[in-house]
């Protein structure tokens, strides 16, 4: 597979205040993130060429409207793009395949999400077939943390461990839903949300968008960050069975997709050692067990000892490989669409060395991995500072 | 010659003392406890559950009708037979109907299935009867009233004969409800209790008794319905039957359970009955039925087959009223209904009722729900349909506190299974304390009402702890 290595180039970033944004609509979110990651790659919204918008809920956005009629860009072709909750690194996806092809000098992709608007109490749960499914988003990644417990021994001590370590992180970042630290106590004593998630293992229900400058390399070294532009190192898609829990054998230790998405990008990169090679990972904390099975699943810890290397501080902002400096999902919530543009606009920031928050010691590699559904799909990207 | 082939009986695993009942209310208690319906019970699932006691070891394929009796249907219009009868797996040519309106309901579908099989038209027949009677708070029906659902298989032949049937009608306002009456109503019970109930019973009982040429002394059980506890007592002194000849109501332990309590009774009855015993079958309801029930050999064990015993003795106590106002929807609640569609309903009935998984022919996975390819090996169209267990093996659960619904508390247990045989499903856990769930527990499934979405009763697997195993 020849892949889009070195092919992609990120021009500009933006992303909103993520929170619950009670007096603004998805109109203004969309409109404030894109209008930053123009802003940042120094250029209008008349040099758009195409867009691609990640929503997941119909009540956010449908269609292309979604960005053209907020951005009031009419005539131009734009890409609503659902696939759970990597919606938003989806269109991230597609935008860098439009470019790498040559079809498009100049794009947008972004991501957004009003999930406040429906009420702030999880997510709603609509679709699906009217006897099988009905399970909350909490309840099915909490089927993976009973097995992890029951097999590995993981306790709620080493969940509460991870929440507290990115509330320490999300404390400097301005753009953060919580910026207050926690201490295991909080974590351990807050009210069970689906066993053996807590108040404090889940994400939050936020608001945000988050917006890209997509170009090919050539040109980004004749725009406003020719010298600090970032690169697609790996982008890399798998999408595994929606309903694993129907699946006979399924072992609910970590998640198949991002085994394999990590395989692929890290062929297409180039990465033997991953610890080694990458400087930082924002990873998919939609709840504090996923980060753990992120770990092992990405090759960055062997699985059953991933509670023990954050125990260890591995995964500090000064450890072996920081995850979430940013604070991750845990204290930006997790506005569906917007999310997996939220990770790329902080990879970009970290690896230019202009961190919003806790800046990652001179990173040359960085990555954002972001999972959706019950595990079933995983979009993993790497990015690198150009050569 | 009619005979019973088999017979079983439910009882919900709920209970309530009564005197939570008097304490709730400030009104006088009457002693012992009644069963109580869980919040997803309705008398489908009741007769369901005793159903499927009754079918153990019977192929369903052997069965060309199925009668449904309650007052309690669930549908005012639409079947509650052919409910029954797609969860129990029976074929389709077979005849089905309900018999309501009346507790009498059971004995007339027991006559009516035991005329079909004499004029040859069936040559078996299951009757189902369950109720769970609604009881207006604040009254005495509280107590008195229970749940529960028993079935008998009615044949050509069977270990137990049935003969002899005599009914009588009678015009006098005992316990009714009209169309547009929440609960139960009763006039002043002497009327109904003497013109009614002692004369109905005793005239069928007596033309019985002459036309089968049996005296008091022949009978080694008279099982008699009765609203009260004293009654069939009282029935049985008229009819010259001594205090132990008697079969108990089991109002103590369960309350008036209804439709079903005369056939409850005669699962008891037949619990401990021997060859040779006769026993003398009366049910009360707008008149009476009578029939004569003679043991000619033991019913053959079946293994994991429950008694009405075990139902009685595998109980979990209600905490207090609060929780029984709950299950009965006594308060007005507005709760998130989940989307349905009678499309989907009918079109995975095999799969959501009669629980049919697929085997692939290439590489053996057995699975669910019945996919067109493969989940294990990918091959396409190369499946073949397969009844899976009702029984199962916990590999992962939560107790899920953002899922709400008809429940007493919450969290709603959600399990991943590894079904007997084969096969992985997911599904809520009810009747069980959520702290007992674990991985590795054993549990069995139940067919239960899920929710009402698109304004039907969406009915389901769920699974609970295996009751007396």
């Amino acid at each position: 597979m020849p892949g889009i290595k070195d092919r992609v180039a990120i021009a500009g970033v933006g992303c909103t205040k993520f929170g619950e944004l009670w007096e603004k609509d998805q109109e203004d979110l969309l409109v404030e993130a894109v209008y930053e990651a123009l802003d940042d790659a120094g250029i209008t919204p008349q040099d758009i060429e195409a867009a691609w918008v990640g929503v997941l809920y119909h009540f956010t956005g449908i269609s292309g409207g979604t960005f053209a009629e907020p951005m009031k860009l009419f005539g131009k072709p734009v890409t609503r793009v659902e696939n759970f909750c990597a919606s938003g690194m989806d269109a991230f996806r597609n935008a860098c395949f439009a470019v790498a092809a040559g079809a498009y000098d100049i794009v947008v992709a972004c991501g957004v999400e009003k999930l406040l608007d429906q009420g702030s109490s999880g997510l709603p749960m609509e679709g699906g077939h009217p006897v099988m499914g009905g399970v909350s988003a909490p309840g099915l990644f909490a089927l993976a943390a009973t097995r992890a417990f029951h097999e590995w021994g993981w306790t709620r001590e080493d969940l509460a461990r991870v929440a507290v370590k990115n509330h320490k992180n999300g404390v400097a970042h301005p753009k953060a839903h919580f910026r207050r630290a926690i201490t295991m106590d909080d974590a351990l004593k807050a009210p069970m949300i689906a066993w053996p998630l807590g108040r404090f293992d889940c994400c939050a229900m936020s608001d945000g968008s988050a917006a890209l400058v997509i170009t090919r390399p050539e040109i980004a070294k004749t725009m406003k960050h020719k010298d600090d532009y970032v690169v697609v190192k790996a982008n890399a898609l798998a999408v595994d069975s929606t309903y694993p829990m129907y699946r006979p054998g399924y072992n609910w230790l970590g998640f198949p997709a991002t085994k394999k998405a990590a395989a692929v990008a890290y062929e297409e990169a180039g990465i033997k050692d991953p610890v080694k090679e990458i400087g930082f990972a924002e990873v998919h904390d939609c709840f504090t067990s996923t980060e753990l099975f992120n770990m092992g699943d990405l090759g960055f810890v062997d699985p059953p000892k991933a509670a023990e290397a954050v125990r260890d501080g591995m995964t500090e902002v000064e450890g072996a490989i920081p995850i979430n400096p940013s604070g991750g999902l845990k204290c930006f919530g997790h506005p569906i669409g917007a999310t997996g543009c939220r990770m790329l606009y902080e990879v970009t920031k970290q690896l230019q060395g202009r961190a919003d928050g806790l800046q990652v010691k001179d990173p040359v590699l960085g990555m954002a991995h972001n999972l959706g559904g019950p595990g079933s799909v995983c979009s993993l990207t790497i990015l690198g500072r150009h050569d | 010659m009619v005979a019973i082939a088999s017979y079983g009986g439910y009882i919900p695993v709920f209970r309530l003392g009564r005197q939570e009942m008097s304490q709730a209310w400030g009104i006088p208690g009457v002693p012992g406890e009644r069963s109580v319906a869980s919040a997803d019970e309705d008398s489908i699932t009741m007769a369901i559950a005793a159903g499927f006691e009754c079918m153990a070891g019977i192929d369903p394929a052997s069965v060309d009708g199925v009668y449904f009796a309650s007052t309690t249907p669930p549908y005012d219009e639409k079947q509650c037979a052919s409910v029954v009868a797609s969860a129990l797996d029976m074929r389709q040519n077979i005849f089905t109907a309900d018999f309501t309106d009346s507790v009498r309901a059971a004995t007339v579908a027991m006559r009516a299935a035991c005329d079909a099989i004499e004029s040859g038209s069936a040559k078996r027949v299951l009757v189902v009867a369950a109720d769970n009677r609604p009881a207006e708070p604040e009254t005495m029906w509280e107590q008195l009233l229970g749940d529960g659902g028993a079935a008998f298989l009615l044949s050509a032949d069977g270990p137990a004969t049935v003969r002899g049937f005599q009914s009588v009608t009678s015009e006098v306002i005992g316990p009714w409800r009209r169309s547009s009456d929440r609960y139960v109503r009763a006039f002043e019970p002497k009327l109904d209790t003497q013109y009614g109930y002692m004369a109905s019973m005793v005239a069928a009982a007596k033309a019985l008794a002459e036309k089968e040429g049996v005296g008091p002394k022949d009978i080694s059980k008279g099982v008699f319905s009765a609203g009260d506890p004293r009654s069939n007592v009282a029935l049985g002194r008229q009819l010259g039957l001594e205090m132990p000849q008697v079969q108990d109501t089991g109002f103590l332990l369960l309350g008036n359970t209804g439709t079903p309590q005369v056939l409850m009774m005669l699962a008891a009855a037949l619990d401990a009955a021997k060859a040779g015993d006769k026993l003398l079958v009366a049910n009360y309801g707008d008149g009476a039925d009578a029939f004569l029930v003679e043991v000619n050999d033991a019913f053959p064990a079946v293994p994991g087959k429950r008694s009405i015993q075990t139902y009685l003795m595998t109980k979990r106590m209600l905490p207090n009223y609060n929780a029984y106002a709950s299950f009965r929807k006594l308060m007005v609640r507005d709760r998130f209904v989940p989307k349905s569609s009678p499309v989907i309903y009918w079109r995975d009935s095999k799969m959501e009722l009669a629980l049919y998984g697929a085997r692939c022919r290439k590489c053996g996975t057995v699975q669910y729900p019945i996919p067109r390819v493969c989940v294990q090996c990918g091959t396409k169209d190369e499946l073949d349909e397969v009844k899976l267990a009702r029984k199962g093996t916990v590999f992962t659960f939560t107790l899920d506190h953002l899922v709400g619904g008809e429940y007493l508390s919450t969290p709603v247990p959600r399990v991943v299974l590894d079904l007997e045989g084969g096969g992985r499903t997911f599904l809520q856990m009810t009747d069980c304390d959520p702290k007992e769930v674990s991985i590795g527990m054993t549990v069995e499934l139940t067919l239960r009402c899920l929710h009402e979405g698109a304004g039907f009763h969406n009915y389901y697997w769920k699974c609970q702890p295996v009751r007396g195993g």
